[in-house]
């Protein structure tokens, strides 16, 4: 039986609260980096924890830690990606308001890593409840002394600001993020130079999103091998999956990294609901590639879902059944991407709006022959194409729900009509 | 504390004062409702900084109203999540009791339909955020007895003390 480890302290009354996490442990991880370990043992003992990302990329977070020079004559800073804007994704919005000194902690903890005295937490404007326990826990750990000058006695200086997004969802894309940190609209940076090197005002940053941060403080108690045993070596840890759409218990449930997807959703979340047939599983967020009913036996991790050509993302588990349209729902999709593209490069930007209109004209039943070809054009003009991951993910999205679910498409242009109205 | 002490804390916390401007949206858009171009032009000013930097990102960020929004800003999730949890039926049915289309505001100023992208509550879809709150598991039924509290809140503050009422949500 796997014991939560992030989501451990959640249903406790007030979870919230800095004496619920000091009772179960709190800032343990901190006095112990503080007396015990140098920054460079403990990006050590991330390296050696093989923790991933958790926003969606999955790059290792020791290594990417490690890229920051140890001198600079400039400020470090840590920013911590909570811009949670991939559809199907609630993880870190739960984190915030019922665990937030979780992640304060791994902030502190990951700041003295890397030799930042200050973070930005990028949240997304919506969380008004989570901004305001994140800025209430920030108080409290403040007055107690996990926050501030002098940290637990030490020479350690480190304070935690947030920065309330305003709806983009490129924001979530690191540079793009870090352009919006400093006033600027938000559209993706040309890489090199990456951020560790000169990220937000030309310093060296680290960027990391909520859940990553958050299991930092674990890695420091339990050790990086504990941790290695959860789940693949190469994709290891406690992980957090948010299942949505037509399931019987929809939820956010922890287990451990490489979980199949057929477990977590018939048995953890239910499966169908009454008197329907799974169809489809999008086991990433909405820029993963769907997944089809026979192909729901793969694991729950970063190299497995790559392997079947899709990937873990923000592990948003959209789960569609058989009452639903897929034209529709890959319409839908392409739809967001095409609101949310930044504007900066052509073949996000006018790729997404060709896709878009081809797409709502097939779900009308006025589609003609030649646009499926004309789609599948569009999805090979957009992706490696694009400025950033945006358009990637939208191109394989698309990709996908073509490839697997091709004749719904080919049914809508033939019969003039959707077949499931 | 006045937008311009709010907007002057805000700033304290960057090295640059540029960076402040999203805050300081956020600040001018809950004390004026929405964000016309006089403003702007205070925030600007208030900062220091170019005004097109401000017109810049209160016309790139869907959470900034440029144009005046009614008292209570119903914001329908329509994403995957919640499409496939009924969001379509539920515009449709708050689009007859409103009297509106998307996009619209009711006459008497009180309500303006919007749909959004993904609210991040897809545990709790279909979902819809009005002002600061979210409200979730949401039916026709439980819309009609959100839109009944709503009018019913906005009529007690209307007999009490208009000058006095909160902004929505709060």
């Amino acid at each position: 039986m796997f014991e939560p480890v992030l989501l451990k302290n959640i249903d406790q009354p007030d979870s919230h609260l800095l004496s619920t996490y000091e009772a179960g442990g709190g800032y343990r991880a901190l006095a112990k980096v503080l007396r015990e370990f140098t920054p460079d043992d403990v990006v050590e003992l991330v390296k050696q924890s093989n923790l991933r990302g958790r926003g969606g990329a999955g790059f290792p977070t020791g290594m990417k830690w490690s890229f920051v020079p140890k001198r600079a004559d400039k400020p470090k800073y840590l920013c911590c990606n909570a811009d949670e804007g991939e559809p199907g994704t609630f993880k870190d919005r739960i984190i915030m308001e019922r665990d937030p000194h979780q992640l304060i902690e791994g902030l502190a903890v990951s700041a003295y890593a890397i030799g930042a005295k200050t973070a930005y937490v990028y949240v997304r404007g919506e969380y008004v409840t989570a901004i305001r326990r994140l800025e209430q826990a920030i108080a409290e750990a403040q007055a107690k002394g996990y926050l501030g000058t002098g940290i637990l006695g030490t020479d350690f200086a480190f304070a935690v600001h947030i920065h309330c997004g305003a709806g983009a969802y490129i924001c979530g894309e690191e540079t793009a993020m870090l352009e919006s940190l400093e006033g600027r609209r938000a559209q993706p940076r040309l890489k090199p130079p990456f951020p560790a090197v000169a990220g937000l005002y030309a310093s060296p940053t680290v960027i990391n999103n909520v859940e990553t941060l958050a299991c930092v403080p674990h890695i420091v108690v339990r050790g990086a091998d504990w941790f290695r045993n959860i789940g693949p070596a190469k994709s290891p840890g406690p992980k957090l999956y948010c299942l949505s759409g037509q399931v019987r218990k929809p939820g956010l449930y922890e287990l451990p990294m490489g979980i199949p997807l057929r477990e977590l959703v018939e048995e953890h979340a239910g499966g169908a609901l009454p008197g329907r047939r799974i169809k489809a599983v999008i086991p990433g967020g909405v820029s993963a590639p769907v997944i089809p009913e026979r192909g729901l036996d793969v694991g729950m991790d970063f190299d497995s879902l790559a392997a079947v050509g899709s990937m873990l993302g923000s592990a948003g588990v959209v789960v569609i059944d058989d009452t639903t349209c897929m034209v529709k729902v890959a319409t839908r999709i392409v739809e967001f991407f095409h609101h949310e593209s930044c504007g900066k490069c052509t073949p996000c930007r006018e790729g997404l709006n060709w896709a878009v209109k081809v797409m709502r004209r097939i779900e009308a039943g006025e589609g003609e022959p030649g646009d499926l070809e004309q789609l599948d054009g569009l999805c090979k003009g957009i992706f490696g194409n694009t400025f950033c991951a945006l358009g990637d993910g939208a191109a394989m999205g698309l990709r996908a729900a073509l490839a697997h679910f091709r004749d719904e498409f080919a049914a809508h242009i033939e019969e003039h009509r959707c077949p499931f109205h | 504390m006045g937008m311009r002490e709010q907007i002057e804390t805000a700033a304290a916390r960057y090295p640059d004062r540029r960076s402040a401007i999203m805050p300081a949206l956020l600040i001018a858009q809950k004390a004026h409702g929405h964000l016309p171009g006089p403003v702007l032009e205070e925030v600007a000013d208030i900062l220091g900084v170019e005004r097109i930097w401000v017109y810049e990102l209160a016309t790139f960020y869907t959470l900034f109203h440029t144009e005046p929004v009614g008292r209570f800003h119903l914001q329908l999730c329509d994403n995957i999540a919640c499409m496939l949890c009924g969001a379509e039926r539920l515009l449709a049915h708050m689009e007859t009791v409103l009297g509106i289309g998307k996009g619209g505001t009711t006459p008497d100023g009180l309500f303006t339909l919007s749909t959004v992208e993904c609210l991040g509550a897809c545990e709790m879809a279909p979902v819809m955020q009005v002002g600061d709150d979210y409200h979730g598991n949401l039916d026709a039924a439980r819309l009609d007895a959100l839109l009944g509290s709503l009018r019913a809140h906005a009529g007690r503050l209307a007999t009490v003390d208009p000058a006095s009422a909160p902004s929505p949500g709060e």
